[in-house]
């Protein structure tokens, strides 16, 4: 079936023109809802092409696409943000999305000098520094040692950094979009440093592991060895598939719960050493400066967050008053989501939201509250907990000990006024 | 270069105001924080669960990470597991190859040694496009230089002379990753020479301190006591780590600040500029021409179409992909390219010299005339500032003929 058919791509659609539409659509709703139909719905009581005519055959599209309806749900960046899109942030569409999975096609992507292509016959993996034996892998080696499975949110330490000094960006997928949720298979870190043997690193308790990427950036992070023992892995798939080239095929690093700028990409090389290299990523960024203008160093684990994804600024409420659902996301780098709190007040009163599943651990967790709009304003905000009892706090708690200059780590209760004609918009409150 | 998230970068785009509006308010709110604390209040208790306190206590002492405890089941993993006899040896030319980092001693650090004298037209040739001739950054770039004492202020500047706390890291980083898109191809005296004139743009050393492994010790960096370790763990976890209140958690709630007002929201169309590059690269070119000029880009394409040779060899093509690279810390080009430090390069091969619109060409640049012919772009690629003295790019040239063939084939194949 070829023939064009009457749907214009919402894609085309200015954000502003989407709202306006939104909100003559929402007044549209009301009366469909309100009252009986006109009459009989032609898409029901008339013959429609696809039900004539014939579909694309199987291999229309070897490795297929999202339907072209759904050609605004994509990664967007923040032109303004950074000099050029080769060492920048694009941001997951996280406000059309639901469920945990992050579709690898639309997970945000984070480069520093672009996304290289590195093809698995060229790929080595080196270990070198206070290990028994240095040692280099090819990809196939590593696809020959015990593999585990899990799923792990990313988020990078900046998400939600535009929003320290105010609400700024008005999109869910710009002030919280930093962020993906994957399962990854990979080989344990300490199996691979098993390999190379540790002995003649002695006293484990004070050693590190420094870890650097392929690329042109040559990022690279110390890790302590506690966590280098612990839960990283050295991934090879995502979701099921090889890693996408942005992801840091074919090798990349997952560091569960830890900020995403450790989780190095194009993995080349893991160095054990007696100390923190020091690196560009670890002293001139990735550092969190305070009002008195010290900085916090090593600042690793991503701290308990939530947002309501739908309602949002770019995925208003079109219905009309009725039966609706709140839906929003949970995660937390100290372990699993135990609960998603939601206020519709601004933060004066709360209820439990329910989660579609049980929070797993340093994975995204999804929150559902079922309920019913009448049209009011909302000063919609959520609130995460997770298993070590830590509350998501307000941004003014947060300012009260860190300022506004932090860059990094917001992990702030964020705010949406849903108005009366169904839009949202990204506010601050009292 | 890697450059930072400039998180509140709008000033240098024109929204510097609105920003410092909602630093404004925000600063406001800060105020207003002690007097809305009782969202923690005690309130019913749902949830955590019991033993959450002492999960908590137990997190707590492995967030102070740096004194690391290595649990004793971790070390005992590691003697037991047997090997897999995977992999190879790894031999000294190979970790010599790749063990390049440098440690805030100095550990790593190779022979070698250079002056900010010396640094200076390296500087001006290698960085200066994004870094500026005197380290100040040219737009969204990095900042190197300046900012002493701004950390505590509003809007902080983190420089190297202001922010890094180790030479080392600024000596790793030039070697490693630096310059933008041609990383790894400087001389360790290149860098000591380029690491030294970051560091006199600093006011931090004299023109002819003599940068080394042996001079390492007398740089003394600004902010070295700048940091402390993670401390979230007792300034924030103990307090926030307590059973949320649930209902009358605050008397009054207001709006105090609205994202809408700053507008710095990206749209969602397309635009203009972006919507015109769209439309030159159409198929139906005719129909979707812009109105403006037509006649124009109808004849720079026909220039281009009898200048062009039959097509460019895929080979040469695809080596001038790689080379390019070299060029893409400034340059764009395919579809949705758009002018950046340098002007977009679709078609520019038999174009006009200084021939796309929106660009600020130096004057140079802007005054001279003729197309780019096959061997105009040769000479120019050589040496770019002989060629055009004046220009305001930054480049020093491609070496080798075969790189500049090769690159001007591939820009043959972006029309």
């Amino acid at each position: 079936m070829s023939d064009t058919p009457s749907e214009k791509s919402p894609g085309l659609a200015s954000r502003r023109q989407f709202l306006s539409g939104a909100a003559a659509l929402g007044a549209g709703a009301v009366a469909a809802t309100g009252a009986r139909a006109a009459g009989p719905d032609p898409l029901i009581t008339e013959v429609q092409d696809w039900a004539t005519g014939l579909g694309d055959g199987v291999d229309a599209t070897p490795y297929g696409l999202p339907i072209r309806f759904e050609d605004d749900v994509i990664r967007r960046n923040v032109d303004w943000l950074t000099a050029d899109t080769i060492s920048s942030i694009n941001f997951t569409p996280i406000h059309a999305l639901d469920g945990t999975i992050t579709p690898a096609g639309c997970a945000f992507e984070r480069h520093h000098s672009g996304a290289i292509e590195l093809a698995k016959d060229d790929y080595r993996l080196m270990i070198n520094g206070l290990v028994d034996r240095p040692l280099v892998f090819t990809y196939a080696d590593l696809e020959r040692f015990p593999r585990e499975q899990q799923v792990y949110f990313c988020e990078c330490a900046a998400n939600t950094g535009m929003e320290w000094a105010g609400a700024q960006l008005n999109g869910v997928q710009f002030t919280h979009g930093m962020i993906h949720n994957m399962e990854y298979t990979g080989v344990p870190l300490r199996t691979l440093l098993a390999e190379a043997g540790l002995d003649l690193a002695g006293d484990l308790s004070e050693k590190w592991v420094y870890v650097e990427g392929a690329d042109a950036s040559s990022n690279g992070r110390s890790i302590p060895m506690d966590k280098a023992l612990d839960d990283v892995l050295v991934a090879f798939k995502a979701n099921g598939e090889a890693l996408r080239k942005e992801h840091g095929y074919p090798v990349r690093l997952v560091v569960p719960g830890w900020e995403g700028n450790m989780w190095v990409k194009w993995l080349r090389r893991i160095e054990v050493t007696d100390r923190p290299v020091e690196s560009r990523e670890e002293t001139s960024k990735y550092t969190d400066t305070l009002a008195d203008g010290t900085s916090r160093k090593w600042t690793w684990v991503m701290d308990a967050k939530s947002v309501v994804t739908s309602p949002s600024p770019q995925a208003p409420i079109t219905h009309g008053p009725g039966p609706m659902v709140i839906t929003g996301m949970a995660w937390s780098g100290h372990g699993k989501i135990t609960r998603v709190d939601v206020s519709k007040d601004g933060g004066k009163t709360w209820e439990t939201a329910r989660l579609a599943q049980d929070g797993a651990n340093k994975a995204l967790a999804r929150f559902y509250l079922d309920t019913t709009w009448e049209g009011e304003d909302w000063l919609l905000q959520s609130r995460a907990i997770d298993e070590t009892g830590y509350v998501q706090p307000t941004k003014a708690q947060l300012r009260a000990v860190r300022g506004l200059n932090s860059i990094y780590h917001n992990n702030c209760i964020q705010t949406w006024h849903v108005k009366a004609n169904g839009e949202a918009e990204n506010v601050e409150v009292s | 270069m890697s450059k930072s998230l400039n998180l509140y970068a709008g000033s240098a785009l024109g929204v510097g105001l609105t920003l410092m509006a909602a630093y404004t308010f925000a600063d406001r709110n800060v105020a207003d924080a002690p007097a809305n604390p009782p969202v923690l209040a005690a309130a019913p208790a749902q949830l955590p669960s019991a033993h959450a306190p002492a999960q908590a206590a137990a997190t707590a002492s492995t967030d102070q990470a740096v004194g690391l405890f290595i649990g004793a089941a971790h070390a005992d993993t590691m003697t037991d597991g047997a090997r897999f006899g995977l992999g190879r040896e790894a031999l000294p030319e190979e970790v010599a190859a790749w063990n390049v980092d440098v440690s805030p001693d100095g550990t790593g650090l190779p022979d070698g040694s250079g002056t900010a004298m010396e640094g200076e037209p390296l500087f001006e040739e290698t960085c200066a496009a994004c870094h500026g001739s005197f380290a100040e950054g040219v737009g969204n770039w990095p900042k190197l230089a300046g900012g002493d004492g701004t950390l505590a202020d509003a809007d902080p500047l983190k420089t190297v002379g202001s922010y890094w706390p180790y030479l080392s890291t600024v000596w790793d980083y030039v070697h490693r990753s630096m310059p933008f898109g041609n990383a790894q191809s400087l001389s360790d005296d290149e860098v000591y020479a380029i690491v030294a004139y970051i560091l006199y743009s600093n006011d931090m050393i004299e023109d002819d301190f003599e940068l080394s492994r042996e001079t390492w010790d007398q740089v003394e960096m600004e902010n070295a006591d700048g940091f402390i370790v993670d401390d979230r763990a007792e300034a924030e976890y103990a307090a926030w780590r307590t059973e949320p209140c649930m209902e009358d958690c605050k008397d009054t709630v207001e709006i105090t600040m609205r994202a809408t007002v700053l507008d710095v929201t990206p749209e969602e169309d397309t635009s203009p500029t972006e919507a015109a590059t769209e439309m030159n690269h159409s198929n139906d070119a005719a129909t979707v021409q812009p109105e403006e000029e037509p006649e124009k880009a109808d004849a720079e394409v026909q220039e281009v179409a009898a200048e062009a040779p039959a097509a460019p060899d895929p080979e040469l093509v695809a080596a001038g992909e790689k080379v390019f690279r070299k060029c893409k810390a400034c340059h764009q080009v395919g579809e949705g390219a758009a002018n950046r430090t340098g002007p977009v390069l679709n078609g520019v091969v038999g174009a006009d010299i200084a021939g796309v619109e929106d660009f600020n060409y130096s004057g140079a640049m802007s005054s001279m005339e003729g197309n780019w012919t096959v061997e105009a772009l040769s000479a120019f690629l050589a040496k770019p500032r002989d060629y055009v003295k004046g220009t305001k790019m930054a480049f020093a040239g491609l070496r080798k003929d075969e790189d500049i063939a090769a690159v001007i084939a591939y820009l043959q194949a972006q029309d």
